[in-house]
């Protein structure tokens, strides 16, 4: 059942109409861009997360 | 022919070449193995540990072709070209998932491609033929990509030439590649990797820095990029969709093919063997974890389309925006260091395709339809003449050949390669499905991917969807197709061929096996 939680960043991935906006920025980034680069290490702690439950 | 090279940069991306050349040579000595067997010519023995594979993993996906086509799209037309960050997100999930499986039942079992072990779970040899043969078919104009991303930082170096002179350091190049990819094996591109990869990063960082410190910042590329746009979208009279943001008929595409990539991305013979080089299941799930590293220098190179409008670049073809950004805003030598990173950037991947190519067609296709009696050693000959013929058809593609057919041929590739998928992946978790409705599943989706790419439009990526309004990518149309047919036959067919693995080879070794 631990798997399902590499479902989130995928989902979130995707969710286009979620993220194709321009404000708020941060640091001069419109939210599209930095939404997209942010989700990226997100997706990282997600799988680390399923790897620290391997084998439990 | 070298009347306006750029000497600093010139010599750098010369003396780095140099570098990785010999590597590629010595690469034969290093974790020592009998390069006469195919295990180690071409999967490096599987001895690779977490980091090896971590450099080899992210310089064989991540491609020179990526480097300069992705921030090439961003340039051009903005948010679109930006689908490769929800697709390099997709994939470490699915790499997770999938790939600990696939590398257990290959490890056990000695199986070498995706073709080997779906003969090996279907028993069904027109099955292995057809999953070896979409392989190589999607590789060639790949690597022949690889070589348009190394020729495009030569072009930029200065470089000129006349007719074949053009194609010179090129070829030179991909000789050298030849040669040293013949002797060691994927222990060349393994070690080249390191190099590359820490060249890229350092590129990176810096441009990201130096970069919006001397254009007024990150708000300020966004805007100047948004004005560019703007600009663009009135003069084409609202015809062309181009910005900061998707337009609404690029959502659906920008999904689809987001999605698309992401299954097509592990089917390919690259993929696979950089994969299967691990040294274990849990290599693989480590490299789940830290490969988006990979992606987020991805996503900042993107931003450098952004970049090259608010330096006021303007080329007439896209793939020229990041050189001549690099050559605007740098020093020479340092350039020459990005162009090096780039030119480097392709060699592993090419190196790795065209053995991983050769592996294919050695086991897959060779092996069970014209000699079943080949030996080990024979095996790993043939292998590393086929690499050499590879990347001289790849060569000749690029002399002779107009790059947009090879870039054509590359989108198709992604189309055709999703087509395994099914077979492949399925089949990792279920034996439900048979080999005959694979079969069948593979060629209505190669059929129906391809033709809908063969529109009136020439080659467009996406198609809509009947009577919904919605655009989708054709590889993902395609695979719907497959899949239904695929289920409908092995449902009414006897699903009875041998199976030669057990549910208990998918599952990770014990620490005790992993020693033999």
């Amino acid at each position: 059942m631990k798997y399902l939680l590499l479902i989130i960043p995928c989902a979130l991935a995707v969710a286009v109409p979620l993220y194709n906006l321009m404000e708020p920025r941060l640091f001069g980034f419109p939210l599209f861009y930095w939404y997209l680069l942010t989700l990226i290490p997100l997706s990282s702690l997600f799988i680390y997360a399923v790897y620290k439950g391997e084998g439990r | 022919m070298i009347d306006h090279l750029n000497w600093p940069a010139a010599i750098v991306f010369a003396g780095f070449f140099l570098l990785v050349s010999v590597l590629g040579f010595v690469a034969a000595h290093w974790k020592r193995g009998d390069l006469d067997d195919l295990h180690e010519w071409g999967l490096g023995g599987r001895r690779f540990g977490a980091w090896i594979s971590w450099f080899l993993i992210g310089g064989d996906l991540y491609t020179a072709y990526t480097v300069i086509a992705v921030p090439a799209v961003v340039y051009a037309i903005g948010a679109y070209g930006f689908f490769a960050i929800p697709y390099t997100i997709l994939i470490y999930p699915l790499l997770y998932f999938t790939f600990p499986r696939f590398w257990a039942v290959t490890h056990r079992k000695g199986y070498v491609t995706a073709g080997d072990y779906v003969l090996g779970r279907y028993g069904n040899k027109w099955l292995e033929l057809a999953v070896a043969f979409t392989g190589i078919l999607a590789t060639m104009p790949y690597i022949a990509l690889q070589l348009v991303g190394m020729e495009k930082v030569i072009e930029a170096l200065g470089f000129e030439g006349q007719g074949v002179a053009r194609h010179l350091p090129l070829t030179l190049a991909f000789i050298i590649l030849a040669l040293y990819t013949y002797k060691s094996g994927l222990r060349a591109p393994a070690m080249i990797a390191f190099v590359k990869d820490i060249m890229i990063y350092v590129f990176v960082v810096a441009a990201v820095i130096i970069v919006p410190a001397r254009l007024g910042g990150y708000g300020a590329i966004f805007d100047a990029a948004g004005a560019v746009f703007e600009t663009k979208v009135a003069q084409s009279g609202g015809k062309v969709a181009a910005g900061l943001l998707l337009a609404p008929q690029q959502i659906a595409p920008f999904i689809t093919l987001a999605i698309g990539s992401a299954l097509a991305l592990f089917m390919y013979p690259h993929s696979m063997t950089g994969i299967l080089s691990a040294s274990s299941s849990n290599t693989i799930r480590k490299n789940a974890i830290a490969l988006p590293a990979y992606s987020l220098v991805l996503g900042l190179i993107s931003l450098m389309g952004y970049m090259a409008h608010a330096a006021g670049i303007k080329v007439a073809n896209p793939q020229d925006a990041v050189p001549q950004l690099f050559l605007k805003m740098f020093p020479s030598w340092f350039a020459g260091f990005t162009f090096a990173a780039i030119a480097i950037g392709a060699l592993v991947p090419a190196a790795v395709m065209s053995i991983g190519a050769a592996n294919t067609f050695t086991r897959n296709i060779w092996k069970p339809f014209v000699d079943p009696e080949i030996t080990p050693k024979q095996e790993a000959g043939l292998a590393k003449l086929m690499s050499l013929i590879v990347k001289v058809g790849a060569l000749i593609v690029i002399l002779f050949v107009p790059t947009q057919f090879a870039l054509d041929l590359q989108l198709l590739g992604g189309i055709w390669m999703i087509q395994i998928f099914p077979a492949v992946i399925f089949g990792l978790f279920t034996r439900w499905f048979s080999g005959i409705g694979l079969l069948a599943g593979w060629a209505g989706g190669m059929i129906l991917g391809t033709g809908l790419a063969w529109g009136p439009m020439a080659w467009t990526p996406v198609h809509t969807i009947f009577g919904t309004g919605l655009a989708a990518y054709n590889g993902l149309l395609a695979l719907s197709a497959n899949i239904a047919i695929a289920a409908v036959l092995s449902l009414i067919l006897p699903n009875d061929a041998h199976d030669e693995t057990k549910p208990a080879d998918y599952l990770d070794p014990a620490a005790d096996e992993l020693m033999v």
